[in-house]
């Protein structure tokens, strides 16, 4: 579960990127957060991993105040989210394998269960047999599959994604938004921020809406 | 297996994947490292292998305890005993006045004795001692000075209080050097590493996003930087090997002209350890003040 309340994030300087943001997302939801550039998607999905902290208000992940969370103790927040970023951050000089496969060295898996793991998340996206390839010899939609897959081999119980389909084609755009409508209909937590909402819209999800800094709409 | 062991075998794994990956500059690193090592160690092993020939050339050091000409058989036995209680005595040797006159008359004397009424020799004790501490041969001096029916107390410390200096001077210049020069590999490591975290900047920050902790990021770096110490150390100790061998028959062969046999030592196994295990601290050094720097977050 996830829980805003009276969220607010100013910048140094003065610039604030969100204002009062409050609301929840249950178990097994999928949300799509909306907006113009600008208007503090990224912000707000950066508070849930910590990446950024809030300048006021709560942020809870499965009932831990993120907000106010001990430095030492993000990476094991951060081990529980599935991060899927608007560019894919993949390692350049790593196979497909070794990049899906980081989440797991990190979490010190066993080196057969992590390869049995990485397998099937590769699978889940589409690119079994692609293990060897390095992601410069990839599409930019097997890019971001590739990111999917490293956020889901750990199998986490929220996914967050930021602009996933981005710099997508309309086509890979489809594939993609497909792949996080099965990881919710699997009982994953879903948060996606896109400019095409549209692409979710057969699955009718909750929608939230961001405009300069400020929630507009919590259909 | 556990998961901290298995985290520390990849980070060695990986340690010596980035050794592997640049081998020219692993080569240049180890050797730079290994060369300035090299001055240091191969000063000391020369400290040591001076004393030890000091040692051999002018023979231990000793005390002559002269006795009072009028000290009788019972006097020289009380002396004997008191020698025997001392610890730090290696071993002692007595002189009868008569044998140290046979021994004078047998150098040369032999005419001017003969002119003498009486023997005018004192009997005498020959001490040596287990240690070559100039300061306990004063002390021990000093209080031989204060037993009965002894007349004079001499030491032969000058040499050794010369040769400690010496020595003590020497260690002192080696350990200035070892400290300037550890100084320097540590800033060689200190900057290798700068320069690894400046081109892994990415994986970094991807492996945080991903729930990294900071001894996870760290630890390849203090395995690296110890690696490479530890590379150091061993072609310091290459060089030092090397050094011994090359010098070893000219030294030999001056020994010979002063009728002395000598062998110039290399270093023995637990200085070798100690010199690895010196350079792997430097480097690990290095690292943790790089990483310390450079992988600082708020």
């Amino acid at each position: 579960m996830i829980v805003f309340d009276s969220v607010a994030k100013r910048y140094p300087g003065g610039y604030t990127a969100l204002a009062g943001i409050s609301f929840e997302i249950r178990h097994g939801e999928l949300v799509v957060l909306s907006g113009h550039s600008g208007a503090g998607k990224s912000t707000l999905l950066k508070l849930i991993p910590a990446i950024e902290r809030p300048t006021a208000g709560t942020v809870l992940i499965n009932g831990q105040d993120v907000s106010r969370l001990p430095r030492r103790a993000i990476p094991y927040l951060r081990r529980n989210l599935g991060l899927v970023l608007q560019e894919s951050r993949l390692l350049f000089d790593r196979s497909v394998f070794d990049n899906v496969m980081l989440p797991l060295v990190i979490t010190g898996h066993p080196p057969g269960d992590a390869s049995k793991r990485v397998a099937a998340a590769l699978e889940r996206v589409g690119l079994a047999g692609r293990e060897k390839e390095l992601p410069a010899g990839l599409s930019g939609g097997e890019q971001q599959r590739v990111a999917i897959a490293r956020a889901i081999v750990n199998r986490p119980s929220i996914l967050i994604a930021d602009e996933p389909t981005a710099h997508l084609d309309p086509a890979y755009a489809t594939e993609i938004a497909d792949l996080f409508k099965s990881f919710n209909r699997a009982g994953v937590t879903v948060l996606i921020s896109t400019h095409d909402a549209s692409l979710f819209a057969e699955s009718a999800p909750r929608r939230l809406t961001l405009a300069k800094g400020q929630l507009l709409e919590a259909a | 297996m556990s998961n901290w062991l298995y985290l520390h075998v990849r980070a060695i794994a990986q340690a010596l994947g980035r050794l592997a990956g640049q081998p020219v500059g692993t080569l240049l690193s180890a050797l730079v490292m290994g060369i300035a090592l090299s001055l240091p160690a191969g000063g000391y092993l020369l400290l040591d292998n001076v004393a030890s020939l000091a040692r051999g050339v002018s023979g231990t050091p000793e005390i002559s305890v002269f006795l009072d000409t009028a000290a009788g058989k019972a006097d020289a036995a009380e002396i004997e005993k008191r020698l025997r209680a001392e610890p730090e005595l290696a071993s002692f040797r007595f002189v009868p006045r008569d044998e140290a006159l046979q021994q004078l008359a047998s150098g040369g004397l032999g005419d001017v004795l003969g002119g003498l009424n009486a023997n005018p020799l004192p009997d005498a004790f020959v001490v040596t001692l287990r240690s070559e501490d100039p300061v306990l041969f004063d002390a021990l001096a000093a209080q031989m000075r204060a037993w009965p029916k002894v007349a004079h107390v001499q030491l032969d410390s000058s040499w050794v209080k010369r040769l400690h200096a010496l020595l003590g001077l020497g260690r002192s210049a080696v350990l200035m050097l070892a400290g300037l020069l550890g100084f320097a590999l540590v800033i060689v490591t200190f900057n290798t590493i700068r320069l690894q975290i400046m081109t892994q900047r990415s994986e970094i920050e991807v492996s945080r996003l991903l729930g990294a902790t900071d001894p996870f990021i760290r630890r390849p770096f203090y395995w690296f930087g110890g690696l490479q110490g530890m590379l150091g150390g061993l072609v310091a100790l290459g060089a030092v090997h090397l050094g011994v061998r090359a010098l070893s028959a000219p030294v030999a062969a001056l020994a010979d002209t002063y009728g002395a046999v000598f062998a110039l030592a290399g270093p023995q196994w637990r200085e070798a350890v100690v010199i690895v295990l010196f350079a792997t601290f430097l480097g690990w050094l290095g690292a943790e003040i790089s990483v310390r720097r450079h992988l600082a977050v708020d």
